[in-house]
């Protein structure tokens, strides 16, 4: 992926404006060790170990639409991986970003159905509701001072019981009905959830969306103010307020992109399966941040990559997909998900360590 | 790129942006198919009303939130409620620790009854027995069809898990299955586990279990096609759940698998899809049943002293299986949610 080299500028170097890296430390490692340091290497070397694994011990991993199935499960994850892994750098995380997915889902289904609109009015209402949820979020913690921890553990809750209850409520049963045959539904099938074919393989449209999300995420990080803003204040907000680095706008809207990436996810579940379930969601939350802490973004903040979570949540989606392939006993399945992931983030420690001990 | 503009106001015109726009489709687009307009006015099954006293009964389930099947137990619970001029006081936890609590809370509100899921008996000896004491009538409903008798209960209304399981074996000799997948949604729920048990008693063919992880479909999607890529031989995918039935049809599709799709539980849109073929039968066990009988076994039992199954036997509500025959008939039912 072309994508790495993109990244390899800038990631290590500290945020802080002040003095330039003249000491000399930095000039007398070697570049490989200097590559090494980097957020994503790890986490790269982690997937590839995995793939090849499974290339190994699970046969029907080499086939084309095989590795099409399994980045589909990978884009999923992904999607939201990266603005949580965004959030994660910028020193906070968020609870509520799964049931968030489905709180969006929800949203633009029951308001299209209900209302008997086009379904891209609920597209668009159920955006706007996402936004607010992460604004929400932010303004929350900035007002207040509290750890994003308590904060967004109540909007998950909040979200939990609004998701069903409200459900409840408007459809007089805990699923959505079906949106299928309604105005505008195969427009945005097509935007959110279609498949294409490569090369005789099926290709679901999240997996390009995915990936150019992390393009962009990696744009914003490396090339453009906000980026720096984003380190910033993870690294340390008073000094970055003392520099003239908009915290309050900074975090608010990196929970705002939260909201965003829930909307994306929510959407494609919505076209994808034309209903949805108000009780889905519960536990998510915990994969989209394993994907980005694997990713090698630090769970203090100021210290990651945008493309360390897209390996992070390909090595999900390999390893859960992966066990099935090589048809071991369904049993160990959680037990197999979390050796392969512990092992995944020692390897990326590891890697980490060796790079930057001198 | 102009990083010095002020970055408040760029944030905010998209969104007024959107917000415009959002205003202007409200006003002019509504969908010419489908939406609520469509779905014709049912109203539910309502039957004349009791003049007995009023009572207060207590319902207390294991159910998760947001399951479509737990909603239709209530329903049923409701509907005899109402006609039997009952108040009917809903509660439910999937932990068995809390849900002893909420037996508890019921007996502290003196209700004239409790129906209570017996999804892990251990955990409610107790606090059923001090019901007892109480001089509470206790029923059970759903799961718990071994233990029920052993904690002095009532009356029992459920489907014995492993009969349906077994039902659904001998339904795959018929339709000539070789291999079957058998979809769990919740690793460990010993309910789920005993049907895939149950089916793999009776059924001639071999019977692979498959764990997925149900509050996430894409997963759920992914995991299935895998599977039956791993294994072309599967010629059935048994789910335990109507909306992972519908999932598995997709994943059926994406794997280029000729695999057939059955399962455990109905709801509307899986009536839909045993008309159009993509689902070929569901075994059913009644869940609306399930709540009424048991709210109406209480009003039973205080206004005429009657046991349900003389006190002895449970009573049971499935296996009742849906399928092409059936399914125009049931699917009246199905659309209002209450099958």
């Amino acid at each position: 992926m072309s994508m790495t080299q993109q990244a390899a500028p800038a990631v290590d170097t500290p945020p802080a404006p002040g003095p330039k890296q003249s000491d000399g430390r930095t000039r007398q490692r070697p570049m490989a060790l200097r590559l090494l340091a980097r957020p994503e290497v790890g986490v790269f070397l982690g997937a590839v170990a995995v793939l090849v694994f499974f290339l190994f011990a699970a046969p029907p991993v080499r086939d084309g639409s095989s590795m099409a199935n399994i980045l589909y499960q990978s884009s999923t994850i992904g999607i939201m991986a990266l603005p949580v892994a965004l959030l994660m750098i910028g020193g906070e995380f968020d609870l509520s970003a799964g049931v968030a997915v489905v709180t969006s889902a929800l949203t633009a289904s029951m308001l299209s159905y209900q209302l008997t609109m086009n379904v891209w009015v609920g597209v668009i209402v159920a955006l706007l509701v996402s936004l607010a949820i992460g604004a929400f979020n932010g303004w929350l913690l900035v007002k207040t001072g509290l750890p994003s921890f308590l904060v967004t553990l109540g909007t998950f809750l909040i979200l939990q019981g609004v998701n069903l209850a409200v459900t409840k409520l408007v459809t007089g049963n805990v699923a959505t009905d079906d949106i299928s045959d309604m105005d505008g539904f195969s427009q945005a099938q097509k935007l959110f959830a279609s498949t294409f074919t490569v090369g005789g393989v099926n290709v679901k449209i999240t997996v390009v969306w995915w990936l150019v999300f992390a393009a962009l995420a990696t744009w914003v990080l490396l090339r453009t103010k906000y980026g720096n803003w984003i380190f910033a204040v993870g690294g340390n907000k008073h000094s970055a307020r003392a520099v003239g680095v908009p915290v309050t706008f900074t975090k608010i809207s990196l929970f705002m992109l939260v909201g965003f990436g829930a909307w994306f996810v929510g959407m494609h579940q919505l076209f994808s399966f034309n209903t949805v379930q108000s009780g889905e969601g519960v536990g998510q939350e915990l994969i989209y941040i394993a994907a980005a802490v694997i990713g090698g973004c630090l769970l203090t903040g100021g210290y990651g990559s945008a493309i360390g979570p897209v390996f992070g949540a390909f090595m999900f989606g390999m390893v859960q997909q992966g066990i099935v392939y090589a048809g071991w006993n369904p049993d160990w399945f959680k037990a197999f998900l979390g050796v392969m992931l512990l092992g995944a983030v020692l390897i990326n420690l590891w890697v980490q360590r060796t790079a930057t001990r001198r | 790129m102009d990083r010095s503009s002020h970055p408040r106001s760029r944030r905010i015109a998209p969104v007024v942006a959107v917000a415009a726009a959002a205003a202007l489709t409200l006003a002019g687009c509504s969908s010419s198919s489908g939406g609520k307009k469509s779905e014709e006015g049912a109203a539910n099954a309502s039957a004349g009303k009791a003049t007995t006293p009023r009572m207060t009964v207590a319902l207390v389930t294991h159910q998760a939130p947001g399951d479509t099947f737990w909603d239709t137990v209530r329903k049923g619970a409701e509907a005899a409620a109402a006609k039997d001029n009952i108040k009917l006081v809903y509660s439910a936890d999937p932990n068995a620790g809390n849900q002893a609590n909420l037996v508890q809370n019921a007996i502290d509100q003196k209700v004239d009854g409790i129906a209570v899921t017996l999804a892990k008996p251990d955990a409610l000896k107790g606090v059923i027995g001090k019901a007892e004491k109480a001089g509470i009538p206790v029923v059970g409903l759903n799961s718990g069809l071994s233990d029920w008798k052993k904690l002095n209960l009532l009356e029992f209304f459920g489907q014995d898990e492993s009969v349906a399981g077994e039902a659904f074996g001998k339904k795959l000799n018929e339709v000539g299955a070789k291999k079957v997948l058998c979809v769990m949604q919740e690793q460990g729920n010993v309910g789920l586990t005993q049907r895939c048990d149950g089916v793999a008693k009776t059924f001639e063919g071999k019977v692979d279990p498959q764990n997925v992880n149900g509050t996430d479909m894409p997963s759920v999607k992914s995991t299935i096609t895998a599977k039956l890529k791993q294994d072309p031989s599967i010629d059935y995918v048994v789910t335990l759940g109507a909306p992972f039935a519908l999932t598995a049809v997709q994943s059926v599709s994406d794997a280029g698998s000729k695999a057939k799709v059955a399962t455990f539980d109905l709801n509307k849109d899986l009536i839909k899809a045993i008309k159009n073929d993509s689902i070929q039968f569901a075994v059913d066990q009644q869940p609306y049943l399930q709540g009424y009988l048991a709210v109406d076994g209480l009003w039973l039992y205080k206004n005429n002293g009657n046991y349900s199954g003389g006190g002895e036997q449970p009573v049971l509500t499935g296996p009742a299986f849906v399928d092409k025959s059936n399914v125009d008939k049931i699917g009246e039912f199905a659309a209002k949610g209450t099958r």
